[in-house]
């Protein structure tokens, strides 16, 4: 379950950054456009020319889809506890500590509860930063948690996924998470609450295989990867070359595990709209 | 039985060779007592040698090509077995098995991943590793015991689901999240049984249920140890550190609550004796069995959701 993924660009000399003012410009990774951060910011974090959907965090969703303001925050603090001891090249410990420190963020999840469009929902929101946007347990049990208080409160549930899969430093708890979060989402499906799925660029492993794939409603963000298996692991395992276009939003879409693919301009208001239909 | 010896097996075979041929001479020679010592020496080294295996020694005994396979325990423990085959939606996924059967007193509903002893048989199987129509047919096989009230017992033996262009297409992920999502609510006892590997997603694929049972010598984790090397320590080599590392092993999961019960195998590992294998879990299944059907099918579902709910580790 591959939660870091290689860049393949900048690995030819020319594709190298150029030189710029440090930290103003952005290049489009995928038509090499030059933006401006804060042209960029402005845009939503979509490219200018090309559509393309940059990776953002929880704060930056946050900022687009709930009503300014109204976004309460739950279990802010909790934070992994390494229970298997685990040591690869690097004690996980240190790597928690570090990555921590590195982003201001506790885990690679963030939950609560707030507004869209005056509509209060419970919300969650996955950042990709945080080792692979992995599930352990913190993010397993804030999952958990955010469900249940869709299904104390009785209001919508909105997940935004983007993670590598499970967290291989915490084992077979890891792994537990994907049933956890299942079980409690078949609770809150039973109450008839609605839940959205939201997908973005990447979605992949445990995530997929539980919440991600359990919305009464399925919305992805254009060309995001979503999939079981990584892309180099299905390479490998079957010799060939991947189709092109293969596990990105618009192949779920047509192969029926996808709703909608939505602009991340025209996110909120999609959203929106799905809830009021079903409430 | 074909012998694959692996390799922290070999004194033991030596020395059990070694003890046949003195037997067959000790009618002609007054070697008795000498082999008697030895026997006994045999007994005492493999009760050692088992008992402190390393983590990647169990990785290896749970893959061992003579191990018992789901279709094994299944003729070994049950009567009138009949298979069942086919999602219902695309077609038969040869990976996964389940039918109806008589264990003892109960008549149940048995599913598990089924691996292939040859390469033959293997290719046929696809090497245990199941597509999206696996879990769909595991899943209509759960909804069918519901209907006629018949506990489940699933068997986890999988080196993952099958990483393939095809099971994308058809999605893997959804079919393993919906099996999750509908286990939780099924309304007739589950129990899953480790038996070999348990590897990740795929495993958890048929393994959400009410009680959790592993064989002695298995392993269940998120991630197999040569991946976890592969992505980790950036090389296939640090498989033994991967496996002590994930911490993978029935005495481990038990210690960490994410099993309920360790089910022995015979001395050496399940596969030098089948039908002892077979007894052993039989009997673990009816006492389980008894306990689990006194449950109210209402409570089952809010018991899981406690259970589940329970696994993790975290600070606040």
């Amino acid at each position: 379950m591959p939660w870091f993924k290689r860049s393949k660009q900048n690995i030819s000399p020319d594709s190298q950054k150029k030189d710029l003012p440090d930290g103003m410009w952005e290049k489009c990774p995928s038509c090499n456009e030059i933006i401006h951060k804060k042209q960029l910011e402005a845009n939503l974090w979509t490219c200018l020319k090309c559509d393309y959907h940059f990776r953002i965090g929880s704060g930056e969703y946050i900022g687009i889809l709930l009503d300014a303001g109204t976004f309460k925050e739950m279990d802010k603090k909790m934070r992994s506890a390494d229970p298997l001891d685990f040591e690869d090249t690097k004690k996980y410990t240190k790597r928690i500590a570090e990555t921590i420190k590195k982003l201001g963020l506790f885990d690679a999840v963030r939950t609560g509860t707030g507004k869209i469009n005056g509509t209060e929902i419970a919300f969650a929101c996955m950042d990709f930063q945080f080792i692979g946007g992995s599930m352990g347990s913190v993010v397993g049990e804030k999952i958990a948690r955010v469900i249940d208080k869709a299904y104390k409160e009785k209001i919508p549930l909105v997940i935004i996924s983007a993670s590598g899969g499970a967290r291989m430093m915490e084992g077979a708890f890891s792994l537990m998470q994907l049933a956890k979060t299942s079980s409690r989402l078949a609770r809150l499906a039973e109450a008839k609450i609605p839940y959205i799925s939201v997908m973005t660029d990447p979605t992949t492993g445990g995530t997929t295989a539980s919440y991600a794939m359990l919305g009464d409603v399925h919305i992805a963000e254009p060309k995001a990867l979503i999939g079981f298996a990584g892309p180099r692991v299905i390479r490998q395992a079957v010799g060939k070359d991947l189709p092109p276009g293969f596990q990105r939003s618009e192949f779920l879409l047509d192969q029926g595990f996808v709703d909608i693919i939505s602009h991340r301009k025209d996110l909120k208001s999609t959203i929106s709209k799905v809830i009021n239909l079903l409430s | 039985m074909a012998r694959a010896i692996l390799d922290f097996e070999k004194p033991i075979f030596e020395l059990e060779a070694k003890l046949e041929e003195m037997r067959k001479v000790s009618d002609n020679l007054d070697i008795g007592n000498e082999i008697i010592k030895i026997e006994k020496k045999v007994k005492q080294l493999k009760e050692e040698l088992y008992k402190g295996l390393s983590r990647w020694q169990r990785v290896q005994l749970a893959r061992h090509p003579d191990r018992p396979y789901t279709l094994d325990y299944i003729n070994l423990m049950t009567e009138n077995f009949v298979e069942l085959h086919g999602d219902r939606s695309y077609k038969d996924d040869k990976a996964m098995v389940g039918g109806l059967a008589q264990l003892d007193n109960y008549k149940v509903m048995i599913i598990g991943q089924q691996k292939g002893r040859d390469t033959k048989s293997n290719l046929y199987r696809n090497f245990g590793m199941s597509n999206p129509e696996g879990y769909r047919k595991a899943l209509r096989l759960m909804k069918l015991a519901e209907k006629f009230n018949r506990p489940v017992i699933t068997m986890l033996d999988t080196p993952g689901a099958f990483p393939g262009i095809e099971a994308e297409e058809r999605g893997q992920a959804e079919a393993i999240a919906r099996n999750l999502f509908e286990m939780s609510k099924l309304r007739v006892p589950i129990i899953i049984v480790i038996i070999g590997e348990g590897a990740s997603g795929g495993a958890l694929g048929i393994g959400l249920g009410d009680r959790i049972l592993m064989l002695e010598n298995c392993w269940y984790s998120v991630i197999s140890p040569e991946s976890c090397s592969s992505i980790l320590w950036r090389s296939w080599e640090y498989k033994e550190q991967a496996a002590e590392a994930l911490k993978l092993t029935a005495p481990d999961l038990l210690q960490q609550g994410i099993i309920d019960r360790i089910v022995p195998e015979p001395l050496g590992g399940a596969h030098k004796d089948h039908k002892l294998a077979a007894d052993n879990l039989k009997q673990v299944l009816i006492e389980e069995l008894d306990k689990l059907v006194k449950i109210k099918p209402d409570k089952l579902f809010e018991g899981r959701i406690e259970k589940f709910g329970k696994m993790g580790v975290y600070q606040e």
